[in-house]
């Protein structure tokens, strides 16, 4: 219950200038994520070029762990294949159920690393997962829809 | 620090906190347990819990369908419990008391059963402060049967906006469903005054007293509702339990909601014949042990007074609005004087999100609240998505207001809006 292992430095500063915020055009799917039992929301925008993630943009309203997640997860996978953004995910995800017991490697999570101190918090975990889920799901309608159009 | 503001309750808060042994609890980094968050379950004295384990460990057995010596303690004990509910709410006919397992099945049962006669062009009022409790099942059979949901606003200073009351409840108005006491916002309704209009117009009213029940005095013989629906576990009383009061002729019209056990007069393979209230509205076994430790809890708040309860919230709420509005940046949804106020207070802090503060608190032994608290209409209505809730009860003491006050203030210094 260490507040400092839980606000690191780098995840406030991602609070304060989120990168990759405020919706862009053009994009393949635009989707919405809540969390219906606090309230936080995030608008996501993902734009593929074959198998790499070419755009993402987002609009999060929602608490500092939330939005920093949203933020450090979009320099996580802009401009990689979708397979290793969803490998990343895979990491985050261990990360955040490890109860503090999972050591992060920086080489894959990069400013993720900060959100190890959340695993302590489980209360705060599904805020460090919204920005995720948002994006797995529009990704995969954007991989459906661009194989729905090849399929033509 | 928070200066010498002047406190003065009717209750001895020390020989009250004595009953709650949880309050005594340290919790992380040495920190002292501060329980503002009553309004979404209350602690429990020793007394409740001591009744709950005496009538496991020695009168258990299943209620009413037990021919033995047990299964008849059990039922008096069950039914001693009804006894005890009726009361402490001032109604006439303890037939008039449904055991539910919670306010929300309480007032589902009543939207199902009220909503069984509603049709095209009916219409339901309820209002935006309504816990989500007091919505979704009125939707819902709005969508069953295509009556309409109508509802009241709320104004500028979190009452209800009686303005257009007159364009609201008319003749087309069936039922009129509203909080007494806003969970969210903590405001006091005028049910009686809103009552009286709508049975002007014939219509039914159903209030959600969940607030109601644990903060002052109740009495249903006078307050004008048709039916009234709280919870035990806010009230002092175990988890599991609920209540629906209703006026004995109305239950006896109404049908069934949840069919099964205890419910049915005689059943045949070609239909059924059903049991009177409140049993027609008891299907399978109920909340035994809870009912007996709701009864438990409502002894022991009558023991205190529920004139002093009221008293007591009344000086701990003036005392934290006071506080809160010191705190630089922040922001109260809700009245904020103490007339016509319940002992929920939430608010926005600037700069911080509810739930960075609530973790903040947290950190410190604060409990609150962080979110839409189950009411996200209202919040809306006041363009926010969330908002930190602190509430109060018997037992919370003008030291933990200051602890709360003193925590915002190092929650405004650590994300540096300070």
């Amino acid at each position: 219950m260490q507040l400092d292992s839980l606000y690191q430095e780098i995840i406030l500063d991602h609070y304060r200038s989120p990168h990759h915020a405020g919706l862009a055009d053009p994009y393949d799917v635009e989707v919405h994520h809540v969390n219906p039992s606090c309230g936080d929301e995030v608008t996501l925008r993902v734009e593929l070029d074959g198998d790499t993630v070419t755009g993402l943009t987002h609009h999060s309203v929602g608490c500092s762990i939330s939005q920093a997640a949203t933020s450090v997860m979009s320099d996580l996978v802009i401009g990689k294949p979708v397979a290793e953004g969803m490998a990343t995910y895979e990491k985050f995800l261990e990360l955040m159920q490890g109860r503090g017991n999972v050591e992060p490697d920086e080489e894959v999570l990069e400013d993720g690393v900060a959100f190890a101190g959340v695993a302590q918090f489980p209360a705060r975990v599904k805020c460090a997962l919204l920005g995720w889920s948002a994006w797995r799901d529009a990704t995969a309608q954007a991989l459906a829809k661009k194989e729905g159009a090849s399929n033509v | 620090m928070t200066g010498a503001r002047t406190f003065s309750s009717p209750l001895d808060l020390q020989s009250v906190r004595a009953d709650f042994p949880i309050l005594a609890r340290e919790l992380a980094n040495g920190f002292p347990l501060t329980y503002l968050d009553s309004a979404n379950s209350s602690q429990k004295p020793a007394q409740v819990v001591q009744a709950l384990s005496d009538h496991y460990l020695k009168h258990n057995a299943n209620v009413a369908r037990a021919m033995h010596q047990l299964g008849a303690e059990a039922t008096a004990a069950y039914e001693g419990g009804r006894d005890k509910v009726a009361a402490f709410i001032g109604a006439t006919n303890r037939n008039e008391i449904v055991f539910t397992k919670n306010a929300s099945e309480a007032l589902n049962l009543a939207a199902h059963t009220l909503g069984a006669a509603l049709k095209p062009g009916d219409e339901v009022v309820i209002s935006e402060m309504e816990h989500h409790s007091n919505i979704v099942p009125w939707q819902l059979a709005c969508e069953r049967t295509g009556a309409t949901l109508r509802w009241f606003g709320v104004t500028d200073e979190g009452r209800l906006d009686l303005s257009n009351i007159e364009e609201l409840i008319t003749e087309r108005t069936k039922v009129v469903s509203l909080t007494w006491v806003s969970n969210a916002l903590g405001t006091i309704n005028p049910i009686t005054e809103i009552a009286a209009k709508a049975h002007a117009v014939g219509a039914l009213v159903v209030v959600d007293a969940s607030q109601a029940v644990p903060q002052f005095p109740v009495d249903v013989s006078t307050l004008g509702a048709d039916l009234l629906a709280f919870t035990g576990h806010k009230a002092v009383g175990p988890t599991g339990i609920g209540v629906l009061w209703g006026r004995y002729e109305l239950l006896a019209e109404l049908p069934p909601f949840l069919g099964g056990g205890e419910m049915i007069e005689v059943v045949r393979m070609t239909g059924s014949t059903y049991a009177p209230p409140p049993a027609r509205f008891e299907a399978g076994t109920p909340p035994i042990a809870q009912a007996v430790g709701l009864g438990a809890a409502l002894d022991y708040l009558a023991g205190i007074g529920m004139d002093k309860v009221a008293a007591h919230e009344q000086a701990i709420t003036a005392y934290a609005l006071e506080g809160l509005l010191s705190v630089p940046g922040l922001k109260i949804l809700g009245p904020t004087d103490i007339a016509d106020r319940g002992g929920a207070i939430s608010f926005e802090l600037d700069g911080v999100h509810p739930h960075d503060v609530a973790t903040v608190l947290d950190t410190r032994g604060i409990a609150v609240r962080a979110g839409h608290h189950c009411a996200r209409p209202v919040h809306e209505r006041f363009g926010v998505q969330s908002s930190t809730r602190a509430s109060f009860y018997l037992y919370t003491t003008p030291e933990e207001v200051d602890a709360l006050v003193d925590g915002l203030g190092f929650v405004r210094s650590f994300f540096k809006v300070a």
